[in-house]
């Protein structure tokens, strides 16, 4: 199912993975759109991707032809049914309705904007304890030394297991959102390691229930009179550990990156803090991480495109968010941008659960950075390496700036 | 001008919220409430359109 044959034809023969499309996804996704707004591949277990705006949302919307049975942009392993963890998926983002609905609204109320704001004055100390480690050097590597120690720790107070562990949550994370997209046995080691953390989490928390803890209180919640299911509880821990880090530290690292190389954003944002909100929009809008995928649930014709029951069709919300039809100047970053209807966190039913973390997440951490050190710039530009598939973002971005 | 949320379409995106947070908050599961009563002050017009015109799923109603 692999290739790595360079692409000729990127309409019928796209490749999500080829390293130029991953470093720069944009150009590719604009001459589609003028002559194949649809493409096909049969790379990677096959699949359609969409690139105009409007198609990703209807997409979005139509969860009955479009069904989240998989949601990888990469066919699951057949061995990952199997097992054990075989029944554990991540609900409610991996549910259809009408399960989906009480999954979804059970976790709703812990990533309100007002539940997730307690979490502000913890991840601003990390941010500022970060920079201590090296501002005094004069250079940071913006993704591994900053972005990416961010969510993962604040995903891990939330779920009140070990901060220590970050580095191991992290290299799990990549296994299934990175490495795995391409190696299966990669993503069915990480995967197993997620679940079977959570197995015994959970069976500590049932011999010994905390006070003030997301899995106990998960263990305790009822649907409908019953007790939850035990394999609910792991999917939606296994859920916010894998959503919940590759996916924000992306967007860190890409608006670090743009900031990098835009003084003028820079002198703007520290003259004007009220740009701040829909600044972070902005950011979020043109650096998107997040492509979904969704499977086909019956034949079915999607604007002139002959889908098949089992297809995968891949919503990219980062093409979509560049779509000149929707966003005057699409390529280019405007921090005050008036009517800003982008979808970094998907649309419809399946909206990301964390974006009102995600979204204090990043901008904590911008806001920090940027009166800590707020003039650096890439120490090397053709060094900046980037992962993409699913998710996109920079994945080694060294800056220089004045020692602090 | 008055708002409304239209509640089967909002999906929770608060980015209403992000930018207009004088006329727009959240109910417990993140959904979008209006915070004024009656008609909208005409000094925060622009900033109701701004909200409307910002969400993803089109369920902020303005009525002129």
């Amino acid at each position: 199912m692999t290739t790595t044959e360079p692409v000729q034809d990127w309409a019928t023969d796209y490749d999500i993975f080829d390293p130029g499309y991953v470093r720069n996804p944009y150009p590719v996704a604009e001459q589609l759109r003028g002559t194949c707004p649809i493409a096909h591949t049969e790379r990677w277990g096959g699949s359609w991707m969409p690139t105009r705006y409007d198609d990703v949302v209807a997409i979005a919307h139509e969860y009955e032809t479009f069904t989240s049975q998989q949601i990888l942009v990469t066919p699951l392993p057949p061995q990952m049914q199997e097992g054990a963890y075989g029944g554990v998926a991540a609900p409610p983002i991996t549910s259809d309705p009408p399960d989906h609905h009480w999954q979804r609204r059970l976790i709703l109320p812990t990533f309100s904007p007002q539940s997730v704001a307690k979490y502000e004055p913890g991840t601003r100390e990390l941010c500022h304890r970060l920079i201590d480690g090296f501002i005094a050097t004069g250079r940071a590597d913006a993704a591994t030394d900053y972005a990416q120690q961010i969510p993962v720790r604040v995903i891990a107070a939330m779920l009140g297991v070990p901060l220590e562990m970050s580095d191991e949550f992290t290299s799990w994370v990549r296994g299934v959102l990175e490495v795995g997209l391409t190696d299966p046995v990669v993503r069915m080691e990480s995967r197993n390691k997620i679940i079977g953390f959570f197995a015994s989490e959970i069976a500590d928390r049932q011999a010994h229930p905390r006070e003030n803890d997301l899995i106990t209180e998960l263990l305790g919640a009822q649907f409908e009179g019953q007790p939850v299911p035990v394999t609910y509880v792991m999917g939606v821990c296994n859920l916010m550990l894998v959503a919940g880090i590759d996916t924000t530290w992306s967007s860190i690292g890409s608006a670090l990156w743009h900031l990098a190389q835009h003084p003028d954003h820079r002198a703007q944002l520290s003259a004007n803090t009220d740009l701040w909100p829909t600044a972070i929009e902005e950011l979020l809008r043109a650096y998107s991480p997040v492509t979904m995928a969704r499977i086909v649930a019956h034949d079915t014709e999607f604007q002139g495109c002959p889908m098949h029951t089992g297809d995968r069709v891949l919503m990219s919300f980062p093409l979509a968010n560049r779509d000149p039809s929707v966003f005057e100047n699409p390529d280019e970053v405007i921090l005050d941008r008036e009517h800003n209807r982008h979808v970094a966190f998907g649309a419809g039913i399946h909206r990301c659960a964390g974006s009102n973390l995600a979204r204090l997440e990043l901008r904590i951490a911008l806001r920090t950075w940027m009166e800590r050190i707020p003039e650096f710039e890439l120490e090397e530009p053709s060094s900046v390496t980037w992962a993409g598939g699913q998710v996109r973002g920079p994945r080694v971005c060294t800056v220089r700036f004045p020692k602090g | 001008m008055r708002i409304r949320i239209d509640a089967d379409r909002c999906q929770g995106h608060q980015m209403c919220a992000v930018v207009a947070p004088e006329l727009f908050g959240s109910d417990d599961f993140g959904n979008a409430t209006i915070l004024i009563e009656g008609a909208v002050p005409p000094e925060l017009e622009a900033k109701a359109r701004r909200g409307a015109g910002t969400c993803p799923e089109q369920a902020v109603i303005i009525e002129d």
